[in-house]
């Protein structure tokens, strides 16, 4: 018991008190910066690209694809491409993944989320999701029970996963989608109770990943439902999911 | 029997490979007491190529042997009826291969074909089923667990798994890379990937620096003590001791964001390379690394002491979910697992190389029970922050060197092998190359392989409210079984 008590006081605080401006570390691989100007096009990035997520007329990056391996930039003899810090990368389109020189954090930043009366009238105080794994490869799954952990504490803005998806709001989904888990997930996705919110995390999910060209993926579900946010990453940051279902809830 | 031996991580050709008759090949490993690590069939034209890979553990060698079997043969006499170690080694070959093992005593599906799936039943009063899954409570992978039950008490758990199966060996196939070998399972990033690379690099014979194998077997064992640390946490968290399970939890916080210094990712994603690594450990970096080691190893050991001082953890550790040696034994666990039940298997000192071979290591006491679990964990924790020390010694010596080479062309009609200890356990890569230099196969297997089944065994006659703290406690992988 008191050894228990010690253990805490040893501990101290350890939440990030303002998760939105939370420091990121330097050397972290978030939002490309490119250099569409420097590039020769000698097209030796799209060759190590292992998921197709570059182009280089004009040079661009599509956050559904990339990995953030960084293989482009240590490969480029140019310099034209480099990775911010920058963490917050959700976006509620597609479209609105891809990456150009035209891109600055902060023209990314501004359309990445629209703000939705009837989204933050619902759910600003609270959000329950359903989290299901589809062929994931635990990577993302470990990074989303982190964002619940003492540091990130997502629990305390509303934002939880619960055990069943009759008490979610909407669910989270990693990984390619297997064909073996294809059933399931839209068993789950059924079982959710309406207005319901459709959460793709990760490179997986968001487009395959590596393994966009695997034969064992059923990716239909994504052709039959809505999906609200994209939530780029491999896998994706505590921060960034947390950040980005923030901007989806509040009004900013 | 004729084999050819070789060591791990080697090339050798093809051909050396003996091929000896299907009939007395199957005979042979019944009736043989040399572990299996790999058994798997090939595409040989007309032909399958089957190959055993055996590991002579008191000799600390592979022998490696194969048999050619015509696609016409459609049955043999199952290994597994006298010997179990081969039970899924079986079962995967018949549903790659369609080749099938008469008299298998649990001839199930592996990873397809769920809805054909057979469950063990059990009748009588009172008895009742429990089904769980593929989608879990939990933020986990998914799997399909099915209780028998009387009562509280658990008769048989049956495991069926095989939804993330994403066809990873095919993949590997039509485009390999790094980032695919990290993706295989994302909670060993890193020693797959060390894998992957250590077999592109023999295959090709490529020489990578010293340096570079210094800056991967820390950021593998580095590996270890983050997701050791946060199993500690999600075992004490199981049974509701919830100041362990924070304090464990941001422990290994620390670990991973310095993990990220070096390498831009919370799990090493990016650091390893097939020709070396891509990020150095320079001199602050690496006095750093000491510092929060020194610091993560005091949280530990504190946190440790003082949940396993308190009653109510103790109780529910001891002699919960045991798995006897003999049993251990039988079905073939490795790694973690296998050292708690009392097996003293560790390719890392087992096939040792220049690194590991001056590091010392203290015998485990194994009681086999949910607190031996616990307790490996503490210990290899301990043990990985001095390997991780001593190896960033070393590293001083070798500043000048490379952090990586250029890689060359993969060598025809080639057979490698490369063993690496994940924090789970012995994760297995097997490639061959065809005759101009392609890969023709990639064999993956994962610790979980051998594993998943002594989970089944440790729950048996215990209540099924400590099935949580069971699994925690073997913390298997789903994605790395289902490939
Ligand atoms: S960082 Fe992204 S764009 Fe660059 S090589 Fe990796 S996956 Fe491709
Ligand atoms: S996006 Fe990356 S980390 Fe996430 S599940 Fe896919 S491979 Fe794993």
């Amino acid at each position: 018991m008191f050894d228990t008590l010690k253990m805490k006081l040893h501990q101290k605080k350890q939440y990030i008190p303002d998760i939105k401006n939370a420091p990121m570390r330097t050397q972290f691989r978030g939002l490309p910066v490119l250099n569409n100007s420097i590039c020769d096009k000698c097209g030796k990035c799209k060759d190590v690209c292992p998921t197709g997520a570059l182009n280089i007329n004009p040079l661009s990056i599509d956050l559904s694809k990339c990995t953030f391996c960084g293989a482009c930039k240590n490969i480029c003899k140019n310099n034209a491409i480099n990775f911010s810090s920058y963490y917050k990368l959700g976006t509620d389109k597609k479209e609105k993944l891809i990456v150009t020189q035209e891109i600055t954090q902060e023209e990314y930043n501004k359309r990445a989320i629209e703000v939705r009366k009837e989204i933050y009238s619902v759910f600003n105080r609270s959000i329950k999701f359903r989290q299901v794994s589809a062929g994931g490869c635990n990577g993302c799954e470990m990074e989303l029970n982190a964002a619940g952990n003492a540091n990130f504490d997502m629990g305390r803005f509303g934002i939880d996963f619960v055990a069943s998806p009759r008490h979610a709001d909407g669910i989270v989904i990693t990984g390619p989608i297997t064909k073996n888990m294809a059933y399931a997930l839209e068993d789950c996705y059924k079982s959710t109770p309406k207005p319901k919110i459709v959460i793709l995390c990760g490179a997986c999910a968001l487009s395959g990943g590596v393994f966009q060209e695997s034969s064992e993926l059923n990716r239909e579900f994504l052709n039959k439902y809505k999906v609200d946010l994209y939530i780029p990453g491999c896998p994706t940051h505590p921060l960034t999911f947390i950040n980005a279902v923030l901007d989806f809830i509040r009004k900013k | 029997m004729n084999y050819y031996t070789m060591k791990n991580n080697e090339r050798i050709n093809l051909l050396d490979i003996p091929t000896i008759d299907f009939n007395a090949l199957t005979a042979q490993l019944a009736a043989s007491n040399l572990r299996p690590v790999s058994f798997f069939g090939s595409d040989w034209g007309e032909n399958i190529k089957l190959y055993v890979i055996l590991a002579d553990d008191e000799n600390k060698k592979l022998l490696v042997t194969s048999s050619l079997i015509n696609k016409n043969i459609k049955e043999y006499d199952s290994i597994t009826k006298e010997n179990h170690q081969y039970h899924m080694f079986e079962r995967e070959f018949y549903e790659q291969f369609g080749i099938k093992p008469l008299g298998h005593p649990w001839l199930k599906p592996v990873r397809k074909n769920q809805d054909n799936y057979e469950f063990f039943e059990m009748q009588g009063d009172e008895t009742h089923q429990v089904a769980v899954g593929p989608i879990h409570a939990g933020v986990i992978e998914p799997g399909h667990f099915r209780f028998m039950c009387q009562g509280e008490k658990i008769y048989n758990l049956e495991i069926m798994l095989g939804y993330q199966h994403r066809g990873v060996e095919d993949l590997m196939l039509k485009k390999h890379s790094n980032q695919l070998a990290e993706s295989i399972c994302g909670d060993s990033v890193i020693a797959y990937n060390m894998a992957y690379s250590q077999i592109m690099e023999e295959l090709s014979g490529t020489q990578i620096t010293p340096k570079a194998k210094l800056i991967r077997r820390i950021a593998l064992e580095m590996e270890r003590i983050a997701i050791h640390i946060g199993d500690l946490g999600a075992i004490l968290g199981d049974i509701a001791y919830l100041m362990g399970k924070e304090v464990y939890g941001v422990t290994r916080t620390l670990v991973i964001n310095t993990m990220l210094e070096i390498s831009g990712s919370r799990f090493g994603r990016g650091l390893i390379t097939t020709g070396g690594v891509n990020f150095d450990i320079d001199d602050n970096l690496s006095k750093k690394i000491v510092d929060i080691l020194n610091n993560v190893k005091n949280t530990v050991e504190k946190m440790t002491h003082a949940a396993l001082k308190s009653s109510t953890v103790m109780s529910r550790l001891e002699k919960t979910g045991t798995v006897s040696l003999e049993t251990a034994t039988e079905l073939n666990l490795v790694g973690m697992i296998g050292r708690s039940c009392g097996i003293n298997l560790d390719s890392r000192f087992d096939f040792l190389d220049d690194f590991y071979k001056d590091l010392k290591r203290k015998p485990f006491k194994a009681t086999n029970d949910a607190y031996s679990r616990f307790k490996i964990r503490y210990k290899e924790i301990i043990e990985s922050i001095s390997f991780v020390k001593k190896f960033l010694k070393v590293l001083e010596k070798h500043k000048q060197e490379n952090l990586c080479v250029s890689t060359k062309d993969l060598i025809p009609n080639s057979f490698a092998i490369s063993i690496v200890e994940g924090w789970r356990g012995e994760i297995v890569h097997v490639a061959t190359t065809d005759e101009t230099g392609k890969l023709s196969r990639y064999k993956i297997k994962d610790p979980s392989f051998n594993n998943w089944y002594g989970l089944s065994m440790a729950v048996r006659n215990n209540g099924i409210s400590d099935f949580p703290l069971c699994n925690k406690g073997f913390d298997l992988s789903y994605c790395g079984f289902d490939l």
